[in-house]
């Protein structure tokens, strides 16, 4: 291990002495100094794990990462790149705009950065294609959440003595049963500021998935398949006889629309508990023990994969992630970027919580706790795994998307309406 | 090193650029004629003001309107098409419909309580303070304001404590809490509430300007005459108080429709309390789509020029009466 590390940092030595050349720089030494300035929406303790993945790079290379942090991505970067002063380099939570940024010209391509080989070599197939424009490669993944996955308390369980589920119809009839004996069996919320609403999301993607397949998946983010399809429509129904059930969901529609996806959560570690399940991402861990450190994991928490519904599409997971792009051609850009998609890289974000490695080379032994192992090998052993449709879709039809979300929980009984709105979003947004 | 260049030129450059064009272009009309100097003499001094007008407002404004009336993705002349999408989004209904409330209800209220603080503080031996205090919340940053309200009008379901000021206010009280931000027929008045709380204190403070200013003889004389306060204050303040009235209501209007970070930071226009900046920000950064945003922001200048005519028009006639 030892030698494979610094026979990588050699390698990474010689490559940088190789652009230091190329760029007529004079300096023979690995320090090549300079700056690089990196836009991306993490804060807090994900800003604090992004630092100390670059750290060991600034200590290297002696460039120093200035880092910025916004919850409105979209939008600062939107203007800088108009205003033509984008950052270095921008991490995305999603490849969409990266996509469209690609198509305009806006980014640069990674072929000369990043060694092609080494790609492939690393990464699954999937996660390469999702950022290809033209056969290009335009964005690189340092970081994976898996999506669809149900939070539990093992210690609530054991008490009422529920099992967990492993079918569909079993999630059902647990829910029931809990929502019998007076409590709600579910937590969620969907505030998110800006973005409010995309939580739900993630459960229409999980239904759209289980219920339809992949390929309808596909045609959907695609535009190709209209929300008023009847395997949509079916998604929000099923969605629906949960989040529009004030005896099924915490506190009903008010607390829903008003919580904050973070702290959704909250009511399942009460004592008693206010409710027993919730569907969020491997990432929401994180969001567990920040607001209670007491809290260990599979002890205190602990999940189960969101159950197949229909047998065909049996295995099919989906995932998210934040991926990078380089807008700006700089040694100290080529470097970070370089620096990141490496499984050294990877693996201290990785080590400190709520990360998966996209890197096949980053070993599930790096993992911190059970959980997050487990969840790295669903992710790297999943049969279909498909990205989140909403980070796929255009912004216009994303943005509808989200705030879909909203006025469903509002007032179900618009149902009919509100697709026929998403497929006007829709019409307009693929054009 | 770059940012100290900078602020060096900033602080340095700056000024002398100034001079220079000021002595320079004095120099250069001296050298006119007597009769044609002061004729020059005021453009050189408007000059730079109209360039820079032109450049960050008159240019901007025609290209807008230009941009307006292409197609977002070819560039193509298409008339008033995304004045159309616009008149059929109800979203964007919303909004002109909100923005309707902002005006009203926003500029009512606040110059309402300004002028109520300014006339009771006027009669207390503490103004200061009282004012000072009904001033401060114009210290603090819309959006800083924006998150402390979010606290005040948080919501935890009933039966359980509440965390939110306002929830716990009607708890002591046993009555249900309320989701002051998501209840439709509520939220737009809990902005609006907010928008109140911060502008108050300066519509207080000019009004209070003024009133300091009316003759305190006039009361006397209107005493002596037998008319009581309210009738001294509808019939021989209010009157005086007219011109300054206006003003910081056409303040208050354009702020209104310049509404944006309560908004923003809120309630981010979900459940129908979405206003027309806010709109236009979302087609601009989220969707992307420059025309429609550019025709929106079209619709609101549209809707700021009256109240800017009729500001200058009061202008010229205050002007006129000097």
């Amino acid at each position: 291990m030892r030698n494979r590390r610094s026979g990588q940092a050699l390698a990474l030595l010689a490559f940088s002495a190789l652009l230091v050349t190329a760029c007529g720089g004079s300096s023979s030494s690995g320090k090549i100094g300079g700056t690089v300035k990196v836009l991306a929406s993490w804060g807090g303790s994900e800003q604090a794990s992004f630092l100390a993945m670059v750290k060991p790079f600034e200590d290297k290379t002696g460039v120093k990462v200035q880092y910025e942090g916004t919850r409105d991505l979209n939008a600062v970067l939107t203007t800088r790149v108009q205003a033509g002063n984008p950052p270095d380099l921008a991490g995305l939570p999603g490849p969409g705009q990266m996509i469209s940024f690609a198509k305009a010209g806006k980014l640069t391509a990674l072929d000369t950065v990043i060694d092609q080989g080494t790609m492939k070599a690393q990464y699954g197939d999937s996660w390469l294609k999702l950022v290809q424009v033209n056969g290009k490669q335009y964005g690189i993944f340092i970081k994976a959440a898996l999506k669809g996955l149900i939070w539990y308390d093992p210690k609530n369980f054991q008490a009422k003595g529920y099992a967990v589920p492993k079918t569909y119809d079993a999630l059902n009839t647990l829910a029931n049963k809990i929502k019998s004996s007076g409590t709600t069996p579910w937590c969620i919320g969907l505030e998110s500021s800006a973005t409010s609403g995309w939580p739900g999301t993630d459960w229409i993607e999980d239904f759209v998935l289980r219920q339809s397949g992949p390929a309808k998946y596909e045609d959907w983010f695609n535009g190709k398949l209209k929300w008023s399809s009847p395997e949509i429509k079916k998604a929000f129904q099923s969605w629906g006889s949960v989040v529009n059930d004030p005896k099924m969901v915490y506190g009903g529609a008010n607390t829903v629309l008003s919580t904050n996806f973070g702290d959704a959560a909250t009511p399942l570690f009460l004592s008693p508990p206010k409710c027993y399940l919730h569907h969020q991402a491997s990432f929401i861990t994180d969001f567990f023990v920040k607001a209670n450190p007491a809290l260990k994991p599979v002890d205190d928490f602990n999940f189960f994969p969101f159950p197949d519904i229909n047998t065909q599409f049996t295995g099919a997971q989906e995932v998210a992630g934040d991926l990078f792009g380089m807008f700006k051609d700089t040694p100290q850009a080529r470097q970070l970027m370089q620096y990141l998609t490496t499984p050294e890289a990877q693996t201290i974000w990785v080590q400190r919580g709520g990360s998966i490695s996209p890197n096949k080379q980053v070993s599930t032994d790096k993992y911190p706790d059970a959980i997050s192992k487990q969840t790295a090998t669903i992710l790297t052993s999943a049969k279909i795994t498909e990205f989140d449709a909403g980070d796929l879709m255009p912004d216009a039809m994303s943005t509808a998307y989200n705030k879909a979300m909203l006025d469903y929980v509002t007032d179900p009984g618009k149902l009919d309406s509100i697709l026929a709105t998403l497929d006007a979003a829709q019409a307009a947004a693929y054009k | 090193m770059d940012r100290y260049v900078l602020l060096a030129i900033a602080v340095v450059g700056v000024p002398a650029v100034l001079v220079a064009y000021i002595v320079g272009s004095e120099q250069l009309v001296q050298r006119l004629q007597d009769r044609t100097q002061p004729r020059v003499r005021p453009w050189f001094w408007v000059g730079p003001t109209i360039a820079l007008v032109s450049i960050f407002l008159i240019y901007p404004a025609i290209k807008s309107i230009y941009i307006s009336l292409t197609d977002d993705k070819t560039g193509a002349f298409i008339g008033l098409t995304n004045y159309a999408h616009i008149l059929a989004d109800t979203s964007v209904r919303v909004a002109v419909r909100n923005n309707g409330l902002w005006l009203v209800l926003f500029t009512g209220l606040v110059l309402s309580f300004g002028l109520l603080f300014a006339v009771l503080t006027d009669r207390v031996a503490y103004e200061g303070p009282a004012k000072s205090l009904i001033f401060m919340p114009m210290a603090i940053s819309f959006v800083a304001a924006g998150v402390i309200w979010k606290f005040m009008f948080l919501y935890q379901p009933a039966g359980t404590p509440q965390t939110g000021t306002l929830n716990a206010a009607l708890a002591v009280f046993h009555a249900q809490p309320k989701a002051w931000l998501l209840d439709r027929s509520i939220n737009n008045l809990a902005l609006i509430a907010v928008g109140t709380w911060i502008w108050t204190g300066f519509s207080m403070v000019i009004l209070s300007a003024a009133l300091k200013q009316v003759p305190g003889e006039l009361l006397e004389a209107a005493r002596v005459d037998g008319a009581n306060e309210l009738t001294i204050f509808f019939r021989v303040i209010l009157p005086l108080l007219a011109p300054t009235i206006t003003v910081v209501g056409t303040t208050m209007v354009i702020t209104a429709l310049k509404t944006f970070d309560l908004v923003y930071v809120m309630t981010n226009g979900n459940y129908d309390t979405n206003v027309i900046a806010n709109r236009m920000y979302a087609e601009l950064f989220q969707v992307r789509n420059l025309a429609q945003a550019s025709a929106i922001a079209v619709v609101l200048l549209l809707a700021v020029i009256p109240v800017l005519y009729f500001n200058l028009r009061r202008f010229r006639t205050q002007e006129a009466l000097r």
